[in-house]
């Protein structure tokens, strides 16, 4: 920990020059107590000047060893750990780890559950996009766009305490679909907040879109191409960003999204501002599903028949979702007793976090910056 | 000694040309603590309209409304713990924010808050101005070096490029206003600061229309370079906070760094100064072409008055709105007694003899103002331009456009 070059072996460092001045690399330690890493990141470069030569990510400050944590837990009992993973998103990690037990024991949750469970992680794919746009903008030096989207993204949050108690790790849904019935008022709290943000898009749109700064900060900024994005496994916005229409809930459909109708944007270059476009067409079409999702919810049980002590039979299942930043998937193995024998868990930031090299090879060490944020990285889910 | 003091009185000159040491103290002291005031005043201003753009109340816990702040903010500043870091270079880390502060108020000097009321009158004061405010760059450049750090140093080499890219464009708009004070039936233009705004006087138009719209272009690429200038929002790459987490003060805590912040914001109401005096004619009321005549007089020297009892207002509806809880007993007498100050010195202002006095100054503090609001507002508004954008934009954009202007302008003062 000492010697930061110990972590540069792929970074070339060559035999310092020493023949005109002292025109050396510089090595910078970016985080992990930085503020703009989102977390405890931390990023060494090698700059020439300003411009970046190679990165180099160290991760692991927040590991809480989460899957192993599993392998000591029964099903049920892991259910809230997944929350702390992506902890802004955290009604979609209980959403891919339910379904995938789900799958294990070969139950269905019920239809009225799997409306529930669309409208609360599509409100969720809202909040986790509004943290995102906010912290991105700040990381950019465009202050105020943070404190509009907190401040919409209370009234989501609002809906979730109301729903479950708890406004970040919510461990909304169960295995076999939903514990707590929606309260009343939902349905209209859900349609108030429909006709609320549309406008308030519109609003962080106007601060942004057609800013001649942020363009120049964002276009043609970590630029990556679609082959380098499948090779690398990017998934989500990125992904799309740069034009390969992957989007699970289409592809390989879940809960009840095959009942509902949207679209999958994308960009075409692959840098900055496309993924700020694709991600707040996101946003237009999460409202999209969770508006159908509201009118079309049907009436029944919220819980199918799951077993008081779950024992899947011996096997292993892979189920993954469309959380807000890419792939999420869940890997379980079971061994027929009450303890699952191991989880894997595929966090879409820690395999997009990393084209961060590729993205900013070449650029400056603003771009470092801008890239980061638009990766949308959460560490606690890199670290796990 | 009476004497001496009392022989500037009768004189209708500054101070400093009139030889008068005693006067020119008091001026100094003057414009030191008023500019002081006014920092303090900028900082408590910009924390509430910040907030208020962010749907944020800001300050409001220490005094009224969060009156109180920055002088909290200042106690705590002076009372912190002094860091100097063991690697960097004492001497230079001692002195460096010593330079920006001495840099930013010397250019004080200069400056004419109205036709008498300025320390002196250089007859190059533009020159001294421009070189006096780009020694900062000095100061910040020692900074970083000093820090031993890097990211300080990389803040410190992005500050010394940006300001010295900017400096051109800046003087290059400069030299189009001045290009505009020889205007007249000598044909002698003028580097003083005051003479600059008596051309406007004679020729009867702000320079900001003159030669409409050169004058206006002149105007607002100095606008620009001036943000650069003293590297605030969108320019403020040295201190980009995301990137460099504080850029070239990141080592500096306490006093030194409240050192940095007090120049900053000197030099920001200073610039301010220099755009007012080159382009929104100094300290001259609007309209004094159209609206002329005694009644239009009498109106305007009452303005100042008016203002400061619609503030004294203000602060008294504040009163009103106040929470009738015992626990806003205190902070309701502060905000009533804030608000009778501002009513008294409206009223005072309404005296014949002061009225006549302070209507310059007045006028030429409003236009700051609004300069200092909008430095504000764009702190809310851009994001950050990246540091080779912004050398394009000061090199590639600004530049040429100050130079067209500036021949645009000769060409114009010859043939008209």
């Amino acid at each position: 920990m000492t010697d930061p070059t110990t972590y540069l072996s792929h970074l070339e460092l060559g035999e310092p020059d020493k023949t005109f001045l002292d025109s050396n690399e510089l090595i910078i330690n970016m985080g992990p107590q930085h503020p703009a890493t989102h977390g405890v990141l931390r990023v060494i470069l090698k700059l020439d000047g300003e411009k970046v030569l190679g990165t180099e990510c160290v991760i692991g400050y927040l590991h809480r060893g989460v899957e192993k944590i599993a392998e000591n837990r029964t099903y049920t009992m892991f259910n809230p750990y997944v929350d702390r993973m992506d902890y802004v998103a955290a009604v979609s990690n209980g959403l891919g780890y339910c379904e995938a037990v789900e799958k294990l024991l070969n139950i269905q949750a019920p239809p009225r559950a799997n409306y529930i469970r669309v409208i609360l992680t599509e409100l969720n794919r809202m909040a986790s996009h509004q943290l995102w746009l906010g912290t991105h903008a700040l990381d950019i030096g465009a202050m105020t766009p943070l404190f509009y989207t907190f401040r919409d993204r209370e009234e989501i949050l609002k809906i979730f305490e109301k729903y479950c108690g708890a406004r970040l790790t919510t461990h909304a849904f169960r295995i076999g679909g939903c514990q707590y019935e929606t309260y009343e008022g939902f349905e209209r709290d859900v349609k108030k907040f429909l006709d609320f943000v549309p406008p308030r898009i519109d609003e962080y749109e106007e601060l942004l879109t057609t800013n001649r700064i942020w363009l120049e900060r964002t276009r043609n900024v970590g630029k990556i191409s679609a082959a380098d994005c499948k090779a690398l496994g990017v998934t989500g916005p990125v992904l799309r960003a740069s034009g390969v229409k992957w989007d699970i809930r289409k592809a390989q459909p879940y809960a009840a999204y095959p009942e509902f109708q949207f679209e999958i944007p994308t960009g075409a270059n692959g840098d900055t501002y496309d993924r700020y476009m694709v991600r707040m067409q996101e946003m237009r079409q999460s409202l999209r599903i969770i508006r159908q999702a509201v009118e079309g919810i049907p009436e029944g049980p919220i819980m199918a028949k799951v077993p008081k002590v779950m024992k899947p039979p011996v096997g292993e299942v892979y189920h993954s979702i469309e959380a807000p930043k890419g792939e999420l998937g869940y890997f379980v193995v079971s061994d027929g007793s009450t303890q699952p024998y191991r989880v894997r868990v595929r966090p879409p930031s820690f395999v997009n976090l990393q084209a961060l090299d590729v993205m900013v090879r070449g650029q400056l060490v603003a771009d470092v910056i801008a890239v980061i944020g638009t990766l949308d990285i959460v560490l606690g889910e890199v670290d796990r | 000694m009476l004497e001496y003091i009392t022989s500037y009185l009768g004189m209708n000159t500054t101070p400093g040309q009139a030889g008068n040491v005693f006067w020119a103290v008091v001026y100094i002291l003057v414009v030191f603590g008023g500019v002081s005031v006014a920092v303090i005043a900028m900082n408590w201003l910009e924390r509430k309209a910040l907030a208020h753009f962010q749907i944020r109340l800001g300050p409001m816990r220490v005094g009224p409304h969060g009156l109180l702040q920055p002088i909290a903010d200042a106690v705590k500043l002076l009372t912190k713990e002094d860091i100097i870091p063991d690697e960097a270079d004492h001497f230079v880390f001692w002195i460096a924010p010593l330079i920006i502060l001495c840099a930013s108020f010397t250019v004080y000097i200069v400056i004419p808050f109205g036709p008498t009321h300025a320390i002196t009158d250089l007859n190059i004061g533009v020159l001294f101005m421009l070189g006096v405010s780009s020694l900062s760059v000095l100061g910040v450049v020692m900074a970083g070096w000093a820090s031993n750090s890097h990211y300080p140093l990389i803040g410190s080499l992005r500050s010394s490029a940006q300001m010295i890219s900017y400096e051109i464009a800046m003087g290059m708009a400069v030299v189009s206003a001045i290009l505009m004070t020889s205007l007249n039936k000598s044909g002698t233009g003028t580097l003083s600061m005051i003479g600059i705004v008596e051309a406007q006087q004679q020729q009867q138009v702000w320079f900001l229309f003159k030669f409409f719209p050169l004058g206006f272009v002149a105007f607002a690429i100095f606008a620009i370079a001036m943000v650069a200038e003293t590297n605030r929002a969108p320019f403020d790459l040295p201190e980009a906070e995301s990137e460099l987490t504080a850029g070239f003060h990141t080592e500096y805590s306490g006093l030194r760094w409240s050192l940095f912040m007090l120049g900053e914001y000197t030099a920001m109401i200073a610039v301010s100064s220099i755009a007012v005096t080159l382009w929104l004619g100094g300290w001259l009321r609007p309209f004094p072409n159209t609206l002329t005549g005694p009644t239009w007089d009498l109106v305007f020297s009452l303005l100042p008055g008016f203002t400061f009892l619609a503030l004294a207002l203000i602060a008294f509806v504040g009163v009103i709105r106040m929470p009738k809880h015992p626990y806003f007993k205190i902070q309701t007498a502060g905000l009533a007694g804030f608000a009778a100050v501002l009513g008294l010195v409206g009223i005072v202002l309404f005296i014949p003899p002061v009225r006549d006095r302070i209507q310059d100054i007045f006028w030429f503090v409003a236009k700051v103002a609004v300069f200092m609001y909008l430095y504000i507002w764009y702190r809310a508004t851009f994001p950050r331009y990246r540091f080779d954008q912004l050398m394009k934009v000061g090199w590639k954009v600004l530049l040429p456009i100050a130079i067209g202007v500036l021949i645009l302008t000769a060409i114009l003062g010859v043939v008209l």
